[in-house]
């Protein structure tokens, strides 16, 4: 509620204005000398205009940042019960590597011979997930899942073009995550949706039905979006490449099977690796991300550049398309990829080490069946036990109540929790998608239990109110979406600016 | 409303001479929710009957907007751009997306009339 | 594990409220033969010493830039970082949030991608801009795809000044869009006539300001000629520093500015993790990829944040998104965010003057070495040299003594023979007097 103060603060929870309302012209929070420009060679093209940045000093700065700070959930701060989205502690010492002077500031355009240590990182993270994947090569460079699956679709329909047809369809699951679909269409393929069965899998018999000779791949998410592991994956991989196709793994929920499960002994093709889920870079409040692919013999040979190979003893960076790489499909960006996020994950992986990691995985199954046991008569469980790392709850608990699922994961706001994943997977009606994942003590459990089940008692008991009305407690309540769509403000403007004309 | 027809898809036409209007139906705007933006086809744009011809968004969601009828657009709803609340307010009326003008008489015998389609959306 | 809280009789508590009497038997949906019983083939686990001591041991094979004289540019820049900026983004309530879906609990993150937005629509002269996007070579290839969108014309033209990485994922990204993807010979001499490209088909041109050799452009007669023939400019910025010293994109007309913001408050980190940006035009705003951060209102009025215009984007439009992008660079942004609050008007001015004059400075030294020839014209931060020889040789034998000294123009145009002998050149504000002596000092060694 808007607390009734004079300043509009709340104890302390401050209120902050934007940057550029702050009282500053003049200073700055950077000592700067004026530079001599008396001999300049800009060409007549100085700029003239004022940028309109406000000037301020540096604890006026850290203060701004600061406030804003406070007015944020963080997975430091408490649980993120949230599905496909793997919110785990990330660990300091993953910080401090990677802002080791010989990481943080090397430049990527050094002489090789100056960055072998980075070159080793690029190929020891390479060997990691190679051996977790069971797949023989990988490529570094995508920045996030979604580049990955880009990436990954590219080797494919390269893969189909130098085989003399590029093919044109591409299966996806109806429960796929929505880059999936978009990834397709923008490698130029038309997405052909494909249905689940009654268990919350992929329909075998639909898959079958769908192939032929046009088909150029099926993605598939394994442990799938719905937190079901794909009991008839095998058969899938073996329809798939029946045709000539090939088997793309969405590779989000990795967490569940890490160590136990290598995706190429399940038949993948082609699969991205979150690092920033599975291997516990800080999410950053939405980056950013890095999403290596690991490939297949079969695909291997068309992965992007630039490729790290070992000559004469030395890492050398393969950055045109020349010996392994000459069938490659060509660069996705700029540069290696995402190192700061490689020797993040790095350092995680190596801390875990082969036993950790398959601990990892039952730890993360282990907490959301627990999950789905205490809670099971509670709330509604889409799919019969056992999960894996995810619980899948509808809406069916609440028919009746008046209380929707936006309504329930708002409630648990002012509980002191993030919400879950809610209305994903879109084939679940009211779908709550929760995912405690491994870094939770069992008392942290417990109190996501039982906190779950009293709002699941007072949703039923008909307090509709004290979900409608949620939150109450937060820095905010619910925002004007509506509005805020119809007449889009995207940026500050000084009154009467052309800028803010032009809005 | 009686000369209006509708899609299985929720729009719906209304014929006056050969110039035909379509919008969404009041049933579909309801399902929607707010409506936050459509986006308009250009005036001149040829269409095949069933082409996409207009999206209609809410916050969270986007629809696609069929053509009922073949022929080229003649006119579209600025004042849904401007203001696309008015097609929660009057989808029907004053919420219209387009006018097509239709070459020769479009068969309308496989859309359903007012009566039908309230039994349709009635399930 | 020191990363794992449950202990082993939390498990079998678990386990036993479960109703299962192991863990296997909550995978017993993997089928069997895909079931691994063994640990896989890698070290086990190590302490928190172990793992740092086997870190430091790799960082220390790289030389940092710092470490000595450098002169790196082409696309990432050594600039000097404030400490309150890394000091910042550590706060767990930044570095460890996830995406701002729940406004109600993340205006913080909300309201600093709202500033970043605003920060980088007036450092490129546009009317607004997205909450970031991967990187700047990305963040191209996406400005010409939204062009195709805009324009419904499938031709796009790449300025032969334009980074070839940007030009690379430009032309892998957009191959199976049906994009036609014209890439202009890179020139020296920086004669180009790109309007004479201009057809009833082209979608946009793409340019690059200061481009890939340094050198800086008016754009202003290209930008008409463009929208006189109904085509969309892009420009890439990839030293962002130069926009408080240069007119910027919008200014000179451009549709589209896609640029790298590394280069404020985000370090080298070997390539990645950068910022990409991304501004364009208000009335676009619905055809640009990436999150939007809007202004909104709570329900007790309260002003509030919240990502907007979403049915944009993959989780909602899936296969009909503007792009399949579903991340920002969120922490870099802020970084970016932090460093240009920090600076503020006057710093950003002075910063952008003192990489200028730094960069005049040591192209007036190099021009006295006999052999070496420093490109004629206008640039900012960076510029080209010619050497006698293959510029690769002479880089290599002087970072062998310790000087980086640059980035030879083949590293970026393996297949250009002729530029074999170019060598880019930048220097920013870190730059000392000390080391323009050590770099002039160590190339009239090797080319005498």
């Amino acid at each position: 509620m808007k607390p009734d103060t004079s300043t509009g603060h709340k104890g302390l929870e401050l209120e902050e204005p934007l940057l550029f309302e702050l009282d500053g012209r003049d200073r700055s929070g950077v000592d700067l000398p004026e530079p001599d420009l008396s001999n300049n060679r800009l060409g007549g093209l100085e700029r003239t205009a004022p940028i309109g940045l406000p000037g301020l000093s540096e604890p006026e700065v850290v203060r701004h940042f600061v406030r804003l700070s406070q007015k944020n959930y963080s997975i430091d701060g408490n649980l993120y019960p949230l599905g496909s989205c793997t919110m785990k502690h990330n660990p300091r010492i993953n910080e401090k590597i990677a802002r080791m002077p010989g990481f943080a500031d090397a430049h990527p355009l050094q002489p090789e011979s100056t960055v072998q240590g980075a070159l080793e990182v690029l190929d020891t993270l390479g060997h990691w997930l190679k051996t977790i994947t069971g797949m023989p090569a990988v490529a570094m460079s995508p920045a996030a899942g979604a580049h990955g699956e880009l990436c990954g679709l590219m080797a494919i329909r390269s893969a189909h073009t130098a085989n003399g047809d590029p093919r044109k369809r591409v299966l996806v699951p109806e429960s796929a995550h929505g880059t999936n679909p978009a990834t397709a269409t923008l490698c130029g393929y038309k997405v052909d949706p494909v249905p689940g069965n009654d268990r919350g899998r992929i329909d075998l018999s639909a898959v079958k039905a769908k192939l032929g000779d046009d088909v150029a791949a099926i993605m598939l998410t394994n442990p799938n979006t719905l937190g079901l592991f794909e009991d008839e994956v095998l058969e899938v991989a073996e329809a798939i490449h029946s045709v000539g196709g090939y088997f793309y793994c969405d590779g989000a929920n990795l967490n569940a099977i890490v160590g136990r499960v290598r995706p190429g002994d399940l038949g993948v093709d082609a699969m991205h690796i979150n690092l920033h889920k599975t291997f516990s870079t800080p999410h950053g409040g939405g980056g950013p991300g890095s999403g290596p692919v690991a490939f297949s013999e079969a695909l291997a040979p068309f992965a992007p550049l630039p490729q790290v190979v070992t000559k004469d003893g030395k890492l050398h960076l393969l950055e045109t398309k020349t010996g392994e790489a000459a069938q490659s499909f060509g660069r996705l960006r700029s540069f290696h990829g995402q190192m700061g996020m490689f020797t993040r994950a790095l350092a995680y992986m190596m801390s875990h080490g082969a036993d950790g990691l398959r601990q990892i995985a039952e730890d993360a199954v282990l907490s959301a069946n627990y999950v789905l046991s205490q809670l099971q008569d509670d709330m509604s469980v889409a799919y019969p036990a056992p999960c894996m790392h995810e619980v899948l709850f509808d809406d069916t608990f609440l028919e009746g109540t008046g209380v929707t699922t936006l309504d329930f994961a708002k409630a648990m706001i002012d509980e002191g929790y993030h919400p879950m994943t809610v209305y994903f997977p879109l084939v679940v009606h009211g779908a709550m998608l929760t995912e405690p994942t491994e870094s939770e003590s069992k008392a942290s459990l417990d109190n996501l239990i039982s906190t779950l089940k009293y709002l699941a008692d007072k949703a039923k008991s008909g307090d509709a109110t004290h979900f409608t009305e949620a939150p109450r407690l937060a820095p905010r309540r619910r925002v004007d979406e509506t509005a805020a769509a119809r007449n889009p403000v995207l940026r500050w403007a000084p009154p009467s600016s052309p800028a803010q004309a032009a809005e | 409303m009686s000369d209006k027809h509708y899609t299985e898809d929720h729009e719906w036409v209304s014929m006056d001479g050969d110039i035909a209007t379509v919008g969404i139906s009041n049933y579909a705007q309801d399902q929607l929710g707010d409506v936050v933006f459509v986006e308009l086809p250009d005036t001149g744009a040829s269409l095949e009957k069933g082409a996409e011809v207009a999206v209609v968004e809410s916050v969270k969601a986007a629809s696609e907007v069929y053509a009922p009828v073949a022929g080229d657009v003649v006119e579209v709803n600025d004042a849904i751009g401007d203001n696309p609340s008015l097609v929660n307010e009057d989808a029907e009326g004053e919420g219209w997306f387009l006018k097509i003008k239709v070459a020769g008489a479009p068969d309308l015998s496989e859309l359903m009339d007012a009566s039908a389609y309230a039994d349709e959306v009635a399930d | 594990m020191r990363y794992l809280p449950l202990s082993p009789d939390d498990r079998s508590q678990m386990l036993g409220a479960i109703g299962v009497p192991s863990v296997d038997d909550l995978f017993k949906d993997v089928p069997q033969s895909a079931r691994r019983d063994g640990l896989l083939d890698l070290p086990m686990h190590q302490g928190e010493l172990e793992v740092e001591r086997a870190m430091e041991a790799m960082s220390a094979r790289n030389r940092p830039a710092g470490a000595g004289p450098s002169f790196l540019g082409g696309g990432a820049y050594r600039h000097h970082i404030p400490a309150s900026v890394d000091h910042l983004i550590q706060r767990s309530e930044f570095l460890t949030s996830y995406t701002p879906y729940q406004p109600e609990i993340s205006q913080g993150t909300l309201q600093f991608l709202f500033e970043f937005q605003t920060q980088v629509a007036m450092l490129t002269g546009m009317e607004i801009a997205n909450a970031s996007m991967y990187e700047g070579a990305t963040a191209c290839a996406e400005a010409v795809m939204m062009a195709g969108r805009l324009t419904r014309r499938h031709k796009a033209v790449l300025s032969g000044g334009l980074h070839p990485h940007y030009g690379a994922a430009v032309r892998t990204t957009s191959q199976f869009g049906a994009m036609d993807v014209v890439s202009k010979d890179p020139t020296l001499d920086g004669g180009e006539d790109l309007s004479a490209d201009l057809d009833d088909q082209t979608a946009c041109v793409v340019v690059q300001n200061p481009d890939v050799f340094g050198r800086l452009h008016d754009y202003s007669g290209l930008a008409a000629a463009c929208h006189e023939a109904g085509a969309l400019l892009v420009v890439a910025v990839t030293e962002v520093v130069s926009l408080g010293a240069v007119k910027s994109p919008g200014e000179m007309g451009a549709d589209i500015v896609a640029a790298e913001g590394q280069s404020l408050g985000v370090g080298l980190s070997f390539g990645g993790p950068y910022v990409g940006l991304m501004a364009a035009h208000k009335k676009h705003v619905r055809q640009m990829p990436g999150r939007l951060c809007g202004e909104a209102a709570d329900v007790d009025g309260r002003r509030s944040y919240v990502l907007t215009l979403s049915t944009r984007e993959q989780h909602i439009r899936r296969e009909k998104a503007t792009s399949n992008i579903c991340t920002n660079s969120g922490l870099c942004a802020l970084a970016f965010g932090i460093h240009v609050a920090l600076l503020g008007e006057v710093g950003m001015r002075r910063l952008a003057g003192l990489n200028h004059a730094a960069a005049v400075d040591l192209a007036g030294r190099l021009e006295k070495i006999p052999g070496v020839t420093v490109a004629d014209g206008a640039f900012f931060n960076e510029f080209t040299v010619t050497l006698p020889g293959p510029a690769a040789d002479v880089v290599q034998t002087l970072a062998d003594r310790d000087i980086l000294a640059g980035v030879p123009a083949s590293r970026l145009f393996p297949d250009r023979d002729e530029l074999a002998n170019v060598l880019l050149v930048a220097a920013t504000e870190t730059n000392t007097s000390p080391e323009m002596d050590a770099l002039v000092a160590g190339l009239t060694e090797v080319l005498s």
